[in-house]
Order: structure tokens, then C-alpha cells, then sequence
């Protein structure tokens, strides 16, 4: 996973409501086997209004998403944030997202920022405008060339993992040793545990 | 999942305690690897299974960062849900193309990838291909006292065989093929004690559609569910795996029934389970593992067993579940306003007026099949029931789905496929067929299924079908009548 310390650049200005991952990303793209090119079937059934955000060409390759409250409730799909992620975004601005999504997002490397909704009309105003938005996750600020200048709260151990790049697997990794020791363990105590297929 | 401390607190693996423990905080507490500040815990995963839908990204992950998979003879891939149920090879033994281009590719990367990565794999033409959970008992790999997990919230079948068994996301299948481990929080434990005896016509299906019934589909949420008391001890493991198999339905991610002598005598010479001496080793240990006397649950829920009857769903939950002999209720018969409003919403999708009796609701469509229901008991207790009979006219598409190659053989060699092809029914290669619609398996727009799998979700079937859940015997009962039937009137 990419570390991430400031994210830089245009956001979509989206705003909407109680966007669920259905919206985000159709049914119809679970058939997939990678991760990659989801960002196509990203909003899939709001692109088709040729006026979108998405495909405004201005807009194309922002690093920014500004969304309105709940983002990302409904069906637990982790396709969604890989979408999001597939189409460039690498922070998304809401008062608030469902608990799944934003921690689908995180372990897929993209940052949640919560602000309250009279700083995200703020966002949306300068986005509409063509301005940058410029996100500090070390400094935990949303700030804009305009002396705009928003504080966010973010779970520590979640800024820890974006800084980081480091995703559960790296995480987990890390007590490979405490890993290792049960597995010895069991081996000598359960080895018919441990003998797996190879019973066979 | 909570947030995880960064210092890790490393506390001593609790294995020996003196307090009376329940069946799950037994299994629990020989699993913790590791236990942060938090209370979440590195759990120590001992089966992993592994099917086509929820692991190409797994493995794709792997990849991208170079990574192996830590215990590969730990996981065991088997392709179900998108395999069509029809013929898999010519007569020349090369692959029938799969029309579906997006199955297609699914199933070929599970072919790549589980080799590639050292995993065992049971492929579309061996004998022992079936549904993960229904191969998982079957070859001795799923074991009492174990941690079993699968991209698949049925993986609680497994509980059946008293393990510890649920459903994980994507990232968790990377998570456990990497580290063979997975970060959890604990859950509440719940005990479903059903004691006396059940009544004629009454299966494991109905034992555990009529709990979900009474605890509601969301009854079980945050918890583990053990089911205890003296019918699920007289259950087979087949009867015991179904009941486990439906507590997602119920709300919890997992339910077990306590290992015993019929599931000693189960497992005993089955491929992948212990022989020789390291049975004797395990077969020690499989004995402890029952809830001490003393123990506390978080919730109890008593049922007796006199009151389940053969049972069918009417709505669009689980929950939504009555006695054959019942009507379909009106919306305002609930009490709940959030209730009245999902019934009004089920009748209209299920195309059904309150008042009319079970009985009367034509079917068009039979499905035996499914992790629930594809056994060989199952296919004994449908057949049973057909035997010199044949379906209703009315009944468009009837379908037997064995869960496996071996169920397959195993009722061929009993004569049960000449009991169905004489009435009127197709014997299909074993899959998720019809249980869900994602493979050719489909029930048309506005058609009704009898359907002995575990979901009556909207859609669920293919779009616009209607579901009833029912047990083999009741499905091969509306088979014969073309209707909701009792089975007792057969
Ligand atoms: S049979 Fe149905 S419930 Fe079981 S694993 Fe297949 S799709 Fe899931």
C-alpha cells in the first residue's frame, strides 16, 4: 500500500446523501477477479447524465472526493472503495460514512476525512471554483489557498496504518514470531491439526 | 472491528482454566496467539477454505506484494458457486466452454492460482468436487475443536461438527492465506436449547427455520450461537451441519453443536482426518470440548421441540417462516410498524394475499440442493418421498443438485437418480446451482421455487423469483402436488 501524508489537488465536488456501494459500484462488477479497473464501473448509474462531476474534464484525475453524509452505507462490498481508489481518489471529505466503508477505505490506502457539514459546503464551494484543496494527515488539516483552514479528528492507529502504508497483512506480520512460536506448539501438541490436506 | 493498539500487550494463552467455560470460549481461548490492550485477539486459523467468488483478489494481492501463502496445506480450494450443473466435459474428457465469459475467468483463476500458491484443489472433473461445505465434512478436513474460516457466510455449517466456523471478507482471505491468522474481537455466546422430541415430518430444516422464526433473523447478531439439548444430540452430523448452516441466517456469524460419539464415529476413516495414533490424540482432546457444567451464556432462548411443524417461508426473511399447516398472515397482524411494513413489501413482491392457506400456493419450480440440503440424507428423505410418484404437471422445472461428486455416486449406487428422473426431476453435477443466481441455474421473474436452500432473499434465486424455503421432503411433497404441501399427507 502507498504511504500517505498530504493529498494535494481538484476534488470532485459530489455532495450527495446516503450514497450506498450499490451506487458506487453495481452489483454487476462483483463478477470481477481483480481489483483493478473497478474505477469504469465507479457511479456507473450517475455517469450516464453526461453533466456528472466524474467525467467533467476538469475534474479528470482528482485526487479529491467531496461527499455529503453517510457515505458508503449498504452492502459491505470492499469493491466499493476499491473503485473509488481504481478512478484516483485518495482522500474522500463527508460529515460522516458507514463503519464498513471507511474501514474498507483505509485498508485500501484511501483517507476518510470527517468535518462538519458547514466546512464541507465551504470544500464544495471552492472545488466548484477549480481551486486545490490541500489535505495534511500528519497536521490533521484541510486547508485551501483561500486561509481556509479545517482540523479533523482521525483514530490514531488508522493514521498510523495510512502514514505508513501499512495494511493489516504488514500489521499482523509484524508478530510473525508469536506466529510462529503457537504454530510450533500446536505441532508438537495437535500435529493433526497442523497435517492439513497432507493428511490425505 | 475496533481499532488494534500499536504497543501490543502480550498477555499468557489462558489454556488452562479452572472457571466453567462454554463450548466457544473453549475453542476461543486455544486459538489466541497473541491478545492486544483492546481485547482484540490474534486468532490462530486452522482451515481455510477456498472458492472461486471471494479469492482472485486475495491471490492477487499476494502477488502484488510478493508474498506467499503461510500454510498452504492449511487451505483447500474447491470450485461451486459459478460451475454450471449441467455437463462439465465431452466425451473426449476436454472442458465444455462456460458461456458466462466473467465465470469463465473466475473459475480459471482459481485453477491458476490455488496450484501456484500450493494449495490443494479439487477441480470441476474430480469426484470429490462439490460445494465448499458440503466437501469440507465430507473429506475429514473440517475437524471438531478447529477454526475454520471461507469468503462464505454459510462457512457456519461447520460448526456441525462442533468447530468454529464463520464467514470472511476479501481482505481477510488475504489476511488468513498470508499470515494464517485473523484479528477478532470476541463474541457474546448464545445458547438454542430444543429438548423432547420432535413430531413426525419434522427435519432439521424445520428445527432450524422455526428457531430463526423465534429469535428473528437478526436474533442472533453479535453472537455465537451453540445449539444444545436432546435433539440436536440425537441428530446425524448431516441433520446437524444444515441446522449450523442457517444461523447467518439467524443473525450469528457462527453456530456449533458439541463434538460426540456420532460425530467421532462420523469422521473416523475419512480422508483428511486424523489415523492411527494421531486419532487417539484427537479423538482426547474432541472429548473436552463440550460447555462445563456452570457455564453462563449471554442470552438462552428454550424451545420445545413438540411445538416445530413441517415448515415453509412465506415472505422474503428467513424469519418469515410458518407451519404448512398455517395462511399467509396480513401485514397487521405484527405488532412492529417496521415489521408490518416489510410484510406489506414481501406479499406484494411474493405475489400473495393474506388469508390464503399455505397449502394453496402453486409452485412451478423445485430446487434440491445447496450447502443447507444436498447430502445424501437429503436426497434419501426426497426420494423417499417421490418414490413411484411423479411431479405435478403445473411444476415446469425440478432440479436435484447433489452437494458433491461422492453424494453423487453415493446415490447412484442407491438407485435414488432412477427415482427422480422417473419423476420428472433432472440430475445435475453437484454445485451451488440454483441457491443463488450467479451460475445457468435460474428461477424466471415472478415464478415460485420450493427450494430447499437457506435464502428467500429478493432476487436471490434470479430476479423476481419467489422462494419458499422448505426442507427435501416438503420440497418433493409440492414436486408431487404442484403446491405447498404437507409432507405428513403423503
Ligand atoms: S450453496 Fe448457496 S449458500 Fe451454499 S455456498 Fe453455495 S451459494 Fe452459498
Amino acid at each position: 500500500m502507498q504511504p500517505l501524508s498530504k493529498v494535494e489537488g481538484r476534488a470532485i465536488p459530489f455532495g450527495a446523501k446516503n450514497v450506498d456501494t450499490d451506487i458506487i459500484i453495481p452489483a454487476k462488477w462483483l463478477k470481477t477477479i481483480t481489483r483493478e479497473g473497478l474505477g469504469e464501473g465507479a457511479f456507473e448509474t450517475l455517469r450516464e447524465d453526461p453533466g456528472n462531476v466524474f467525467d467533467a474534464p476538469e475534474n479528470k484525475g482528482a485526487p479529491i472526493l467531496i461527499a455529503g453524509d453517510n457515505f458508503g452505507c449498504g452492502s459491505s462490498r470492499e469493491h466499493a472503495a476499491w473503485a473509488i481508489g481504481d478512478l484516483g481518489i485518495r482522500a474522500v471529505i463527508a460529515p460522516s460514512y458507514s463503519d464498513i466503508f471507511s474501514g474498507n477505505a483505509v485498508k485500501n490506502g484511501i483517507l476518510p476525512v470527517v468535518l462538519p457539514q458547514k466546512a464541507v459546503d465551504r470544500l464544495m464551494e471552492v472545488a466548484r471554483g477549480g481551486d486545490e484543496i490541500c489535505i495534511d494527515l500528519e497536521a490533521q488539516t484541510v486547508t485551501t489557498q483561500f486561509q481556509d483552514r479545517f482540523t479533523f479528528e482521525i483514530d490514531p492507529f488508522r493514521k498510523h496504518c495510512l502514514l505508513g502504508g501499512l495494511d493489516e497483512v504488514s500489521l499482523t506480520l509484524e508478530s510473525s514470531a508469536s506466529i510462529g512460536t503457537y504454530e510450533e506448539r500446536r505441532t508438537n501438541t495437535q500435529n493433526w491439526v497442523m497435517a492439513g490436506t497432507n493428511a490425505a | 472491528m475496533a481499532a488494534i493498539g500499536c504497543d501490543k500487550e502480550k498477555q499468557e494463552t489462558p489454556f488452562m482454566s479452572s472457571t466453567p467455560r462454554t463450548l466457544y470460549q473453549k475453542i476461543w481461548d486455544d486459538h489466541v496467539v497473541e491478545t492486544r490492550d483492546d481485547g482484540t485477539a490474534i486468532i490462530y486459523i486452522d482451515r481455510h477454505l477456498v472458492h472461486e467468488v471471494t479469492s482472485p483478489q486475495a491471490f492477487e494481492a499476494l502477488r502484488l506484494a510478493g508474498r506467499n501463502v503461510r500454510r498452504p496445506e492449511l487451505t483447500l480450494a474447491v470450485p461451486d458457486h459459478n460451475l454450471p450443473t449441467t455437463a462439465r466435459r465431452d466425451a473426449n474428457g476436454s472442458k465444455i466452454a462456460i458461456e458466462d465469459p466473467q465465470s469463465a475467468a473466475q473459475l480459471a483463476a482459481l485453477e491458476k492460482n490455488a496450484p501456484e500458491f500450493g494449495i490443494r484443489y479439487i477441480g470441476d472433473a474430480d469426484a470429490e468436487q462439490g460445494i465448499v461445505h458440503v466437501v469440507g465434512p465430507e473429506q475429514g478436513f473440517s475437524l471438531p475443536g478447529t477454526t475454520i474460516v471461507c469468503g462464505d457466510s454459510h462457512t457456519a455449517s461447520h460448526g456441525g461438527l462442533g468447530a468454529l466456523a464463520f464467514g470472511i471478507g476479501t481482505s481477510e482471505v488475504e489476511h488468513v492465506l498470508a499470515t494464517q491468522t485473523l484479528l477478532l474481537q470476541q463474541s457474546k455466546s448464545m445458547e438454542v436449547r430444543v429438548t423432547g422430541n420432535v413430531g413426525p415430518g419434522v427435519t432439521a430444516k424445520d428445527v432450524v427455520m422455526h428457531i430463526i422464526g423465534v429469535i428473528g433473523a437478526a436474533g442472533g447478531t453479535g453472537h455465537v450461537i451453540e445449539y444444545r439439548g436432546d435433539v440436536f444430540d440425537a441428530m446425524s452430523v448431516e441433520e446437524r451441519l444444515t441446522v449450523c448452516n442457517m444461523s447467518i441466517e439467524g443473525g450469528a456469524r457462527a453456530g456449533l453443536i458439541a463434538p460426540d460419539e456420532t460425530t467421532f464415529a462420523y469422521l473416523k476413516g475419512r480422508p483428511m482426518a486424523p489415523r492411527g495414533e494421531a486419532w487417539d490424540a484427537a479423538l482426547a482432546y474432541w472429548k473436552t470440548l463440550h460447555t462445563d457444567e456452570g457455564a453462563v451464556f449471554d442470552k438462552s432462548v428454550e424451545i420445545n421441540a413438540a411445538e416445530i411443524a413441517p415448515s415453509v417461508t412465506w415472505g422474503t426473511s428467513p424469519e418469515d417462516v410458518l407451519p404448512i399447516t398455517g395462511v399467509v398472515p396480513a401485514p397487521d397482524s405484527f405488532a412492529d410498524a417496521n415489521k408490518q411494513a416489510a410484510a406489506a413489501k414481501s406479499l406484494e413482491y411474493m405475489g400473495l394475499s393474506p388469508g390464503t392457506p399455505l397449502t394453496e400456493i402453486p409452485v412451478e419450480n423445485i430446487f434440491i440442493g445447496s450447502c443447507t440440503n444436498s447430502r445424501i440424507e437429503d436426497l434419501r428423505a426426497a426420494a423417499e418421498v417421490l418414490k413411484g410418484k411423479r411431479k405435478a404437471d403445473n411444476v415446469r422445472w425440478a432440479i436435484v443438485v447433489p452437494g458433491s461428486g461422492l453424494v453423487k455416486r453415493q446415490a447412484e449406487d442407491e438407485g435414488l437418480d432412477k427415482v427422480f428422473i422417473e419423476a420428472g426431476f433432472e440430475w445435475r453435477e453437484p454445485g451451488c446451482s440454483a441457491c443463488l443466481g450467479m451460475n445457468p441455474d435460474k428461477v424466471p421473474a415472478g415464478e415460485r421455487c420450493a427450494s430447499t436452500s437457506n435464502r428467500n432473499f429478493v432476487g436471490r434465486q434470479g430476479p423476481g423469483a419467489r422462494t419458499h424455503l422448505v426442507s427435501p421432503a416438503m420440497a418433493a411433497a409440492a414436486a408431487v402436488k404442484g403446491r405447498l404441501a404437507d409432507v405428513r399427507e403423503m
